[in-house]
Formats: structure tokens, sequence, C-alpha cells
């Protein structure tokens, strides 16, 4: 991803980003809320394209390819969605089987098999009948990672997996994106703000604040680093150059003035 | 103020454009859709068998009033035997399809506005995107074929059913001789009449449905937002029936 500029409506959500993510690593891409994390993921997925710059994913360029290119690209992508995505309408065994019914014509027992392997892996296998409403928060997610990776994809996407989970949950996604990155050589790109649980996992950083890279390197360099922003991020305070105060005429003045609003 | 109307109209074309591009691509994977005969077949259930027994209830109910209402009328020029006529030509023509398309739009169509737009605000359209399954084409197509399929087939059955209820009020409660009711409604009611029907309620099935999908699939990705399209689309179902209505009456004077 080199150069890249995206904006909404006028307003610029990244001007000249730059992020490369090594193949086989884990890749975390952090930032406070507000600053495009997923709108860069939906860019690296190609459901909208950058107004300049480059997105290439592997080897192919993301807003050169067609839509058939898009879609067999997406096939080598899985990706795990803030709050799972589940489809509500089927069963969670049936929604993992879903892309591999829609793009395989496997065999029923085979589809099972692989299915049930997939829910192995994440600890579900005794969930299999249950609906999707029936699972806890934690529980969806580890049913939409099964999903994410039922087709053997070569990079997954994170997208804020740890958000609103308790301590069990997020320690169990924590160690699973491990486990599919080693053992099975995937390449992911985690996009969250839980920067001290990150920091166990991942190979490269990439911080990001008013849309551009403001500091990049392994955890330890980001700890290390003497940049303001970053030691804001890192250790959360309230204020500091990213502003509590969301800008406002003053505030004296305004609560002498009897004007709406 | 004339800046304010254009603004109306110009928003009206745009949304007509919009949803016209919509059917277009609806249209396109339809064809794909239809190699997958069990979700289409699920979506015929949905909308069609689900609906008929408020299309049932709703239809002996207007055939009732309608034998009431037209034996009262007809009397008062002795002519009560062709209330056989009446009630098949006013069900047929206008109330079998305008009712039913009314009722389906209230009941189907909320149901797959909501349904898609909470699968959109749900992230469930952007996951099957992003696994390379075109929700047009898993979700919106058999949903609009679904409609299009059952909407003519409840129309049939809600005209038929009325003419039961009309018959009932007129033959057995007022009177009117069974012989007389049947045989002038064979006699004067032509193939043409029964065409007229079908062109209709097919007509206001894709546009229902249409509508519906389309509603759902755009809508916004909040509670507020499923809220409103599931409103937009009665409202808007509604009054495109009774304008179409309007212009396939007119067509087939």
């Amino acid at each position: 991803m080199r150069g890249v500029h995206y904006g909404v409506e006028g307003r610029a959500i990244f001007t000249d980003l730059n992020i490369r993510v090594r193949r086989g690593r884990v890749t975390a891409v952090m930032g406070p809320s507000g600053t495009g994390k997923t709108t860069l993921l939906r860019l690296i997925t190609g459901q909208i394209t950058a107004d300049q710059g480059k997105v290439v994913v592997l080897g192919q360029d993301v807003a050169e390819a067609g839509s058939s290119d898009i879609y067999a690209l997406r096939k080598r992508m899985g990706m795990l969605f803030q709050n799972g995505a589940l489809l509500t309408d089927m069963s969670v065994f049936e929604n993992v089987a879903f892309p591999v019914r829609e793009h395989t014509d496997l065999p029923e027992p085979l589809i099972r098999r692989l299915v049930l392997t997939k829910l192995q892996s994440v600890g579900l296998r005794g969930a299999a009948e249950l609906m999707p409403t029936e699972l806890s928060g934690g529980m969806a997610r580890r049913v939409a990672l099964a999903r994410a990776i039922v087709m053997d994809p070569e990079i997954l996407i994170y997208d804020e997996p740890f958000a609103g989970l308790d301590p069990i949950s997020l320690g169990m996604i924590l160690r699973l994106i491990k486990q599919l990155n080693e053992a099975l050589g995937i390449t992911s790109v985690v996009v969250s703000h839980d920067v001290q649980e990150l920091a166990s996992i991942t190979d490269d950083s990439y911080l990001l604040s008013g849309g551009r890279v403001v500091a990049s390197g392994t955890p330890q360099e980001l700890a290390g680093s003497d940049s303001e922003v970053v030691r804001q991020f890192m250790t959360g305070a309230a204020d500091g150059p990213v502003p509590f105060h969301y800008p406002a005429p003053d505030y004296a003045e305004q609560l002498l003035t009897t004007e709406a609003p | 103020m004339n800046g304010g109307r254009e603004g109306f109209l110009m928003g009206g074309i745009r949304r007509m454009g919009a949803v016209l591009l919509f059917l277009l691509r609806l249209l396109a994977q339809s064809l794909p859709a239809l190699g997958r005969p069990r979700l289409v077949i699920n979506q015929i259930y949905n909308a069609g068998a689900r609906s008929l027994i408020i299309i049932m209830l709703s239809g002996l109910f207007v055939g009732m009033v309608l034998g009431l209402q037209g034996f009262e009328l007809l009397q008062r020029f002795g002519s009560e035997q062709a209330l056989g006529t009446a009630a098949a030509l006013g069900l047929l023509k206008e109330l079998g399809p305008v009712v039913t398309s009314l009722l389906f739009a209230g009941r189907a169509g909320t149901a797959l506005t909501s349904e898609i737009g909470l699968m959109r605000a749900t992230d469930q359209l952007t996951a099957m995107e992003v696994m390379a399954v075109d929700p047009l084409r898993y979700v919106a197509a058999p949903r609009f074929l679904g409609g299009v399929v059952a909407m003519p087939l409840l129309a049939a059955i809600f005209s038929l059913i009325g003419l039961f209820g009309a018959q009932l009020v007129g033959v057995q409660l007022m009177g009117v001789d069974k012989g007389a009711f049947w045989s002038q409604m064979q006699g004067s009611v032509e193939l043409r009449d029964v065409t007229e029907g079908i062109v209709k309620s097919f007509v206001f099935g894709l546009t229902c449905s249409l509508i519906a999908v389309h509603e759902g699939y755009n809508a916004e990705p909040t509670a507020a937002g499923v809220g409103l399209a599931t409103t937009r689309t009665v409202v808007a179902s509604s009054v495109l029936t009774l304008l179409l209505d309007y212009v396939l009456t007119a067509f087939f004077l």
C-alpha cells in the first residue's frame, strides 16, 4: 500500500498513507477511534478504491482489478468482522459451510469433515447445531473466525477482534490469531486499538493518526518512541496531541449566550 | 419556492433512476439465482404461503361486502341477478389485484425490507461480499423473484375466495337465484377481463417486490434507517399500486 489518498465528500480520510504488510507476519494497524481503520480494511478488500496511490494485495492492484478479479482475490482472503456478521438465518454449521458451498462442489461428507475440523480448531465443534442468536459475543466471533479460515485464505483480516470481549474470550481470540499465523502461515492484518493485547502477537505495527502513519515498527520500538502522539496513544493519556475536546466555540461565551444551540 | 420544487422534482427523478438501475442489476442476477431453485422456492414460501391467511380472510370479507353492497345497489334497478357478474368483474379486474397488492406490501414487503435492512445493518451483506458471494444474487434476487411469483397467485386466491364470499351473502343470505348468479357471470365475464387481472397483479407484484428489496438493500444501516425504509416501502408500494392501477385500467379499456 503506497501513497494512498482517500476522501469522502471532500473530507480527506487518508493522505499519503504507506503500509507494507509482510507475507506470513502479523501486522497491527492501530490508531485512535475515527482514524479510518475500518476504511483501510475496505480498501484492502476492494469494497472501495483509493482516489490516488496504489493498493496491491497478493500482487494484484485492487484499483485495476475488474469485479471478477476482485471476487477471485477475495476468495484468497478471510475477514473477521467486529461483531462476527454471521448469517442469522442459518446454524453455526451452515454459516461455516457457507463459503464452501458457494465456491466449491465438494461432496457433503467432505464439507461436513472440513467444517467440523475448523469448528474444532476454534473450540466450538459442540456448538455446530446452535443458531447465531444463541451464541455469546465471544463465541460468535470464534464461529466467524472458523468461517473466515474455512477456505484456507492466504490473508486474514481482523477488524477490531477484541472490541467488547471479556478477558477470557479476548485471550482465546488472541491465542487463535497467533496459532493460525504460526500453524498455517497466514498473513494477518489486525486492526485494533488494544495496544497491550496486540503487543504480544504482532511482528510489525503501524500507528495511524490524522490520516497518515505517525509511527511504525515492532511493538518494542513503538513503546520506546519519543513522539508525543505515540506516547499519548500507548499510555492512554486523555489529552495531548489528540485533544480531549472536539472543536467548539468558547465555553464561557456559549454558556452565557441565550441563542440556540 | 421555484428552487424547492425543482429540487423535489430532481430528487424524484434521481430516485426513480436509482430504482431502475437497481432493477437492471437485479434482473442480471435473477438468471443465476434461478439456478438455485431452493433459495427462490424458500422465498416464494415466505412471501406467498405465509401471506395466505391474511389474503384469504381479507378476500372473504371483501367478497361479502361486495355481495351486500352489490345486492343493495342492483335491487334498486331490479337487476339483482347481475350480482354474480358485478362481483366477478369487480374482483377480477380491480379489487383482487389492488387489495392483494396493498396487503402484500404491508405483509410481505415490510418483512423483506426489514430483513434485508437488518442484514445490511449487521454487516451480513458486507460479509458476503468479502466472502466473494454477491449479496445481490444470493439475498436480493431470490426475494425479488419470490415476490414476483407469489403475488399473482395470491391475487388469484383472493378473487376466488372473494367470489365465494359474494355468493355466500348474495345467494345464501339475500336470496339471489343461484343459477342466475353463476350463469350470468359465466355469460358476461370474458377472457380479457381475466387477463387484465393477471397482468395487473403481475405488474403490482413486480413493483412491490422491487421497492421492498431496493429499500431494504439501500437502507441506512441503523435502527432508525431500517424503520424509515420499511415505512417508505409501504407508502411507495401503496401509492404506486393505485397509480399503476389507473394507468393499466386506461390501457385495457
